[in-house]
């Protein structure tokens, strides 16, 4: 079965940033846990020579040229920001560093 | 901040063996972002180049862009590096607001190049070769502005701006294998190593590399482990390093800290930290994470990148000559010194001067230009010598002088003229009054009067003191506002002597 615990959804919320109750984390350890089985019955027809793959259609190489299109205003790119200076968003600051 | 204990760096060597491996990124300059049809640009105004993609925004789809793919290919090939048959992107999950998205588009356990090596050139001319683990392509972030706070550094800032102009420009992060044996030198080492990139890329045309710009970035992993031990020591990774110098400093200082901790029986803590260029140190920034924290996983809206083996021997084909290849040849056509040709090479110049004597320079002066008053200038003002004027402007300034049409003064004037875009050289000659006085009347006239109030240089010259005419070439010169030609002075005084 799973081995999703509480620790691992502390972790998790500790590296995404979200601040759980202890109601929270005992409630999705459950539900991750359940969901976690449920996408594990792919193990019982995954078998070793069927090989693993990121998509569900073969295909490659599907590019772009390298020209430039579509490029939004400042105004535009903030109309959904929770808080802007006029120019750029502003966030939270937040103990880190880019990466 | 309290001032880390420091070893003294020839004790740190003596007891402690360093192991440096290094971390380039390279912005690519290709027209539009790696992902988006955004503009890849520097300095427009912020959030004006992005499109829904860079923003993260619900609903939009990345697209690779060929050109990136290329690219990356090229420099995978400079590199020594296999390409892979066949690679993917990978999501990096991390949560910090310098990308939308929460992820950053990477590739993990199947870069696009791997396994390569890279000679490289010390000081002395020592070649030293870098084992190259892999060549990846992935998307630079956003720019964060921290504000508020005490010192405007990160700890005290109250809130963040954040300008995504940057996020999702194409990068490659190219990453070494973990480099032994370089001892002392290791700084120097990864400087040069830097500087090569810098070159190769250069030559490709596939990046500004302006470290200032943040084109071209480094970060360094040291460790350090006790003589003969075989195991390595915990590493640190030392981020925020903009300069050649820089990079230098940073493995030195890196050296002489964690000796002086292991000295004391203190563990050295995975973590990364940030380089101070003013005051020449490194502070802790976060534990680094595992990489399980990450959470790669294969990108899924991106499909795998399958390089065909035509396109892999096209670009081979078009590749340029190796750097330190090329470096043998044009000190042996320019017949320089060693010390002339390695001046040009550690001042990083050596593609200007390379560029001007292609554009029909002769190599001596094309170095004179570049060593002398353009980098004074460049020093001067703070900038790199490559951003005053372009090889072709200095190699037209060159041969307005080969061909007596100016002199070395009125260059200089002719420079500034180019360096205020006031158009080709022929153009500020003219439009400044610059040419030199070849009217031989006009210079007789100029040294008769010198003569009148100097007359006992004849004499000199003829008794064989023939640097007493440099007294008239000075009068002559101020008389004629700069605008002579001293050689032809110099004749006519001589001639005068002897008459």
């Amino acid at each position: 079965m799973s081995d999703i615990t509480e620790d691992t959804v502390r972790h998790l919320a500790n590296l995404a940033r979200i601040a759980l109750t202890p109601d929270e984390v005992t409630t999705l350890a459950s539900e991750l846990a359940e969901i976690v089985s449920a996408v594990e019955k792919v193990n019982e027809v995954a078998t070793a020579d069927i090989p693993a793959t990121s998509h569900p259609i073969p295909m490659e190489n599907v590019w772009r040229d390298d020209v430039v299109a579509d490029e939004l205003t400042s105004e535009q790119a903030l109309t959904g920001a929770p808080d802007h200076d006029g120019s750029r968003f502003r966030v939270t600051a937040i103990l880190g560093e880019e990466e | 901040m309290a001032r880390d204990a420091l070893m003294d760096f020839d004790a740190a060597l003596e007891k402690f063996e360093p192991v440096i491996g290094l971390e380039v990124h390279v912005e690519l300059s290709t027209k539009s972002k790696m992902f988006s049809s955004a503009s890849n640009v520097f300095g427009a105004d912020p959030n004006t180049a992005v499109t829904p993609v860079c923003l993260g925004l619900p609903g939009s789809l990345p697209v690779v862009n060929r050109e990136a793919v290329r690219y990356s290919i090229s420099l995978g090939l400079a590199l020594g590096c296999e390409i892979a048959e066949t690679c993917r992107f990978a999501r990096k999950n991390y949560f910090y607001p310098d990308l939308a998205k929460n992820y950053q588009i990477s590739q993990f356990d199947e870069p696009i190049a791997f396994e390569g090596s890279l000679e490289v050139e010390l000081d002395n001319g020592d070649l030293v070769t870098i084992p190259i683990e892999r060549a990846h392509m992935e998307e630079d972030a956003g720019k964060l502005t921290h504000v508020g706070g005490t010192t405007g550094r990160i700890q005290g800032a109250e809130y963040s701006l954040v300008d995504y102009n940057r996020a999702g420009v194409p990068l490659v992060e190219i990453v070494t294998k973990p480099i032994y044996g370089t001892e002392a030198r290791a700084g120097e080492v990864a400087r040069a190593y830097v500087s090569t990139i810098r070159d190769i890329v250069r030559g490709l045309g596939i990046s500004e590399a302006r470290m200032e710009r943040g084109n071209l970035r480094c970060d360094a992993n040291v460790s350090l482990r006790p003589r003969g031990d075989e195991k390595l020591g915990t590493r640190t990774e030392t981020k925020n390093v903009n300069s050649l110098r820089s990079i230098e400093r940073a493995i030195r200082y890196e050296i002489q800290r964690q000796a002086a901790l292991l000295d004391k029986g203190i563990a050295i803590l995975q973590e990364t930290r940030h380089w101070h260029e003013d005051s020449g140190t490194t502070s802790p920034g976060r534990p680094k994470s595992d990489a399980d924290d990450y959470r790669y996983f294969p990108e899924p809206d991106l499909l795998p990148i399958r390089p065909s083996r035509e396109l892999v021997d096209e670009l081979r084909a078009a590749l340029p000559e190796p750097p330190a290849a090329q470096r043998r040849r044009l000190k042996a056509e320019w017949g320089f010194s060693d010390v002339d040709f390695q001046s040009i090479v550690n001042a990083g110049l050596l593609v200007e001067v390379r560029e001007t004597v292609d554009a029909g320079a002769n190599p001596q002066s094309a170095r004179k230009w570049w060593m002398g008053e353009l980098s004074r200038i460049a020093n001067e003002t703070n900038v790199e010598p490559a951003s005053l004027v372009t090889p072709v402007q200095v190699a037209e300034l060159q041969s307005a002088v080969d061909a007596g049409t100016i002199n070395d003064k009125l260059a200089r004037e002719a420079l500034a003229g180019l360096m205020a875009n006031e158009g080709t050289v022929a153009e500020i000659i003219e439009k400044r009054g610059l040419t030199v006085v070849s009217d031989d009347g006009a210079l007789i006239a100029a040294i008769d009067d010198a003569l009148a109030s100097q007359p006992d240089v004849l004499e000199k010259i003829r008794s064989g003191k023939v640097e007493a005419a440099g007294a008239v070439i000075g009068a002559v010169m101020k008389a004629m506002g700069g605008k002579a030609d001293a050689a032809r002075v110099r004749e006519l005084v001589i001639e005068r002597a002897s008459a």
